[in-house]
C-alpha cells in the first residue's frame, strides 16, 4: 500500500490505460495491433493497481473467478466463430460481402474503413478478451502467493 | 563463391545471444539465473525470425495511408507473435514451480534442493 | 573434468553460429513466392488493410488456435499450483 498521491494518480490513470487498450484491440484491422497487443496493454494497467494497492487490497474486489469467466468467454466466441464457416471449410471468411463489417476496400494504399474485415473485428475481440483475463490472473496469483501475511504462515 | 562473404550485421547479433544464454545456462547454478539465461535464448529465436524477412529498402506490410514502395514479408512476423506470447506462459510456469521448490526445501541452489540423490 | 568438457563443446558450438552467420544468404535479399501471393490478393479475399492480421487469423488460423489452448493450460496451472487448503 503506498502513499495517498500514487493511489489517487494511479485510480484516474487506469481509465486513460483501457480506453487505449480498446483502441488497439478494435482497430486491429485497420492500423498495427490487434488482439494480442491489446491485451498486453490492458493487463499492464492492472499491474499498476497491483503495486499502489497491495495484493490484500486487490482480492477483496477483484477474484479470480471473474476473471475466469471473461476468459472462458473470450475463448467460447473464438470456437464458434470458427465453426461458423463450416458449409465450406473451417475458418471461413464468411463475412465478406454481406451487410454486417462486409465492405471490400479499394487495391493499393487507401484512407481506411471500419466497417471493413469480415469476421477478422469479432476475433480481434475474442482474443484481447482471453490474453487480458489470462495475464490479470496470472499476475493476482502469483503476487498473493508470495506477500508477507502468506510467507508467515 | 564469386561475390565476397557477406557481413550480416542482424545474424551476428543473434549469434551472440544465443551463445550468451547457452553460457548462462550450462554455468549458473542458482534456478532464478537459470530462467533469466532461458529467456534471452527467446530473445534471440524471436530477433532471428523478424530478420528473415527483412526485404532491402522495404515498408511495414500495411495499406493504410502506405508509401509506394516494396513490402517486407509478413509471414516470419505473425510466426513471432506466437513465438512471444508461448515464451510468457512458459516464464510463467517456470517461476510458479521455483516458488514450490523454495517452500519445500529452503533454498534455490539446484545442488542443494535435490532430493532425489543416486 | 566437467568443466574441460563444458569449455570444449561450448566452444564448437559457438564457433558454428558464427560461422553460420557468415555464410547464410546476404541480408535483405529473401526467397519470396508465398509471400508475393499473400501481399497481392490479401485486399480483396479477406478484405482488411492490414496483412499481417490477415495472416494471424485468417490464412494461418490454425496457430492462433493452438497458441490459445497453451494460454488457457498455462493459466490454470499456475492457479493449481497455488490453491489452498480449506480451513473448516
Amino acid at each position: 500500500m503506498m502513499s495517498k498521491i500514487v493511489r489517487t494518480m494511479s485510480n484516474i490513470l487506469i481509465l486513460f490505460v483501457f480506453v487505449y487498450g480498446l483502441y488497439i484491440i478494435m482497430h486491429g484491422h485497420l492500423t498495427p495491433g490487434g488482439g494480442f497487443q491489446g491485451g498486453a496493454i490492458v493487463a499492464s494497467g492492472v499491474a499498476l493497481l497491483l503495486v499502489a494497492f497491495g495484493s490484500h487490497n486487490l482480492h477483496k474486489s477483484l477474484k479470480e473467478r471473474h476473471l475466469s469467466i471473461l476468459e472462458s468467454g473470450g475463448g467460447l466466441i473464438f470456437i464458434g466463430l470458427a465453426f461458423g464457416g463450416l458449409a465450406t471449410i473451417f475458418f471461413y471468411n464468411f463475412l465478406v460481402g454481406s451487410p454486417i463489417f462486409g465492405h471490400i476496400p479499394p487495391s493499393g494504399p487507401n484512407p481506411g474503413d471500419i466497417w471493413t474485415g469480415g469476421v477478422i473485428p469479432f476475433m480481434n475481440l475474442a482474443v484481447g478478451l482471453k490474453v487480458l483475463a489470462g495475464f490479470s490472473a496470472i499476475l493476482l496469483v502469483m503476487a498473493l502467493a508470495s506477500s508477507r501475511k502468506e510467507v508467515e504462515e | 563463391m564469386t561475390q565476397g562473404i557477406p557481413f550480416n550485421v542482424p545474424f551476428l547479433a543473434v549469434a551472440a545471444l544465443i551463445g550468451i544464454a547457452f553460457y548462462i545456462i550450462l554455468s549458473q547454478r542458482n534456478l532464478i539465473k537459470l530462467v533469466m539465461g532461458l529467456s534471452i535464448l527467446a530473445s534471440g529465436v524471436n530477433l532471428f525470425l523478424v530478420t528473415l524477412g527483412y526485404r532491402e529498402g522495404g515498408v511495414a506490410p500495411i495499406y493504410t495511408h502506405a508509401p509506394i514502395e516494396r513490402m517486407v514479408l509478413p509471414v516470419p512476423q505473425a510466426l513471432t507473435l506466437t513465438s512471444i506470447v508461448i515464451a510468457v506462459a512458459t516464464l510463467a510456469l517456470m517461476l510458479s514451480l521455483i516458488i514450490r521448490i523454495y517452500r519445500h526445501t529452503g533454498s534455490i541452489d539446484s545442488e542443494e534442493s535435490r532430493t532425489m540423490k543416486g | 573434468m566437467r568443466k574441460i568438457a563444458m569449455a570444449v563443446s561450448l566452444s564448437v558450438f559457438i564457433a558454428f553460429l558464427v560461422a553460420t552467420a557468415f555464410l547464410i544468404r546476404p541480408f535483405g535479399y529473401p526467397p519470396s513466392q508465398m509471400d508475393d501471393y499473400i501481399i497481392e490478393n490479401a485486399q480483396s479475399e479477406t478484405g482488411t488493410n492490414n496483412v499481417v492480421t490477415a495472416v494471424v487469423f485468417d490464412y494461418r488460423g490454425f496457430d492462433t488456435l493452438g497458441e490459445a489452448t497453451i494460454l488457457f493450460t498455462a493459466v490454470a496451472g499456475v492457479t493449481m499450483l497455488f490453491r489452498r487448503k480449506r480451513r473448516e
